[in-house]
């Protein structure tokens, strides 16, 4: 019925996708393209070297533990700047987008500066024997520094409307305040938490400019796999940028879908409760 | 909330939460921007205005900035006619599209350089065909554009498609039925409806290809003068040592931060209900 009485569904749908087309799904397809005409054992090959694997495992592995910090802080942060009132409240609510809004690249030397073995940081954190910058360590920083608006800001919105009467019926029934938290608000949060987290992981297993930095790029110790992309594309070796490409965008897609279902999940769950 | 004073412990514990909310923040927001600033007057004003001054600066400004007013302006109108079909019309494999328009927010920038070399490098797909021609499009501003669209595309189409989608057709329709053709509808109807929105997303966008680096730096093939945007002359002062230099630089693209923060807050606080995607009540 809508389409008689709006114009444009075609030029709309003809210029997004063509757009689409051009810009992102081709591209996309002529790397996987690329990469599939190597052959399942060259692929395997150049995916199984022990330092690829070992890139691919910190990207992940850190993305992974990234998101969890920032699932924790995030609902903290969110939970502190929707509740409670506090001088520098507005500001802070307005610096979270900080991560977003800073150029990666300034982040990664502000960030290594910070944490280097003589920086305002990493001096005083080393009389502790922590080291940072240039280790495993370092990429974890950069990747919760970037991931870190995602959670809070997806959390906010919910928090905000979220009704007080249902604590208090908890309270008034004889719910203890960590009771009410984890039996009532968390099931709540836990489908947008889910998103805020996917997000950022989504966000810190990409991530290149912040990390590169303060990571140090040690082969098999302290380099992502982005960075490894660039080094195959640097020595002009196209068909293992290809490969290692593919296969991030691969994983990244399946813990994507992971995520998305989970999400599900948890919606359902919740949803009783609403 | 009831009216009686909380209790010690409860307002204890409030506090220390806000305590560590707070010590976070400054940690992870405030520090690191301090830094940038900080240590690009640390050798003082003069020499902060020397290297801002220099041509290989003042060129990698001028590049940025072309590169945001191409990239921008496409992905603006992109974003308005993605909105409009998203928003306006249902369709099969409409949540297909819907993820394909947000697709490039989780491939990571390195790739979205990678399919450009791919395709357009001098071993690429069309590379010999493109050489042949003597065009230039990997390691060339062409190069920096394409992969700057690439990660900025959603952004604007985010931010308008949950707003339209609230804000439902009926004025368009009446605008329609009362005679308006397609493009008065859109500039008297639309337009003005999804203004603030709009500017938001805009905003949003031209942060991040102002400020976009791994997608741009693996097509840039860093011809200092020539394909160096301003964070790409960051990243090449600070590996050649010159560390004053790239916090000089760097303290322009957090200046250009801030700034896009402070709007940003400004639109949030002002128009925040007609951003729908974003409005939050409580300020």
């Amino acid at each position: 019925m809508r389409r008689r009485i709006l114009p444009g569904f075609g030029l709309g749908l003809g210029y997004t996708l063509a757009y689409l087309g051009l810009v992102v799904l081709l591209p996309l397809a002529a790397l996987a393209w690329k990469a599939s005409g190597l052959g399942a054992a060259e692929l395997w090959r150049l995916l199984a070297a022990p330092r690829t694997l070992a890139a691919l495992k910190l990207s992940f592995g850190g993305a992974l533990l990234a998101a969890s910090v920032n699932a924790l802080a995030g609902l903290l942060v969110a939970w502190v700047l929707v509740r409670y009132r506090f001088p520098g409240r507005r500001l802070f609510d307005a610096l979270i987008d900080l991560p977003f809004a800073l150029p990666t690249a300034v982040a990664g030397i502000a960030l290594t500066t910070l944490y280097a073995p003589n920086g305002w940081l990493g001096g005083w954190l080393g009389t502790f024997g922590i080291k940072v910058a240039y280790t495993p360590l370092g990429v974890l920083l950069a990747m919760v520094f970037v991931g870190f608006p995602f959670v809070v800001r997806t959390l906010q919105p919910v928090l905000e409307s979220l009704e007080r009467d249902v604590e208090e019926a908890a309270e008034s029934l004889g719910a203890r305040r960590r009771q009410v938290f984890v039996r009532v608000i968390l099931p709540l949060l836990l489908p947008t938490l889910l998103t805020g987290f996917a997000l950022a992981l989504a966000r810190a297993v990409g991530e290149y400019g912040s990390v590169i930095f303060i990571a140090g790029n040690l082969p098999s110790y302290s380099e992502i796999a982005p960075l490894l992309i660039v080094q195959k594309l640097e020595q002009f070796d196209y068909a293992g940028a290809a490969a290692l490409g593919t296969a991030m965008l691969l994983a990244s897609f399946a813990l994507l879908l992971a995520v998305t279902l989970l999400q599900r999940w948890s919606h359902r769950w919740a949803e009783p409760a609403r | 909330m009831s009216a009686r004073r909380p209790d010690l412990p409860l307002r204890l514990r409030r506090g220390a939460l806000v305590l560590a909310a707070v010590g976070f923040m400054a940690l992870f927001l405030l520090l690191p921007l301090a830094v940038v600033f900080v240590e690009a007057l640390r050798a003082g004003v003069t020499a902060y205005l020397a290297s801002i001054r220099q041509p290989e600066t003042l060129a990698a400004i001028r590049l940025t900035l072309l590169v945001a007013a191409i990239a921008v302006p496409l992905n603006l109108v992109f974003g308005v006619a993605a909105a409009w079909l998203m928003a306006r019309f249902e369709f099969r494999g409409k949540a297909l599209l819907g993820a394909f328009i947000d697709l490039p927010f989780s491939v990571s920038p390195v790739v979205a350089g990678l399919v450009y070399v791919l395709l357009f490098g001098a071993q690429g797909w069309f590379g010999p065909w493109l050489d042949a021609h003597g065009v230039r499009l990997v390691f060339a501003v062409p190069g920096l554009v394409l992969a700057t669209v690439f990660v900025t595309l959603p952004f604007v189409a985010r931010e308008l498609i949950p707003l339209m989608q609230a804000q439902g057709s009926e004025e368009e329709q009446a605008a329609r039925v009362l005679g308006a053709s397609g493009w008065q509808m859109f500039a008297r109807v639309t337009l003005p409806n999804i203004r603030w929105a709009l500017l938001y997303g805009v905003l949003l966008c031209n942060a991040r290809a102002m400020g976009e680096f791994g997608a741009v730096s693996v097509v840039s093939g860093h011809i200092r003068g020539l394909t160096t945007t301003m964070p790409l002359e960051v990243e090449m002062r600070y590996n050649e040592y010159d560390f004053a230099g790239a916090f000089a630089v760097a303290s322009l693209l957090a200046l250009l931060a801030l700034l896009t923060l402070a709007v940003k807050s400004l639109l949030e606080w002002r128009y925040g209900g007609e951003i729908a995607g974003r409005a939050r009540g409580g300020h």
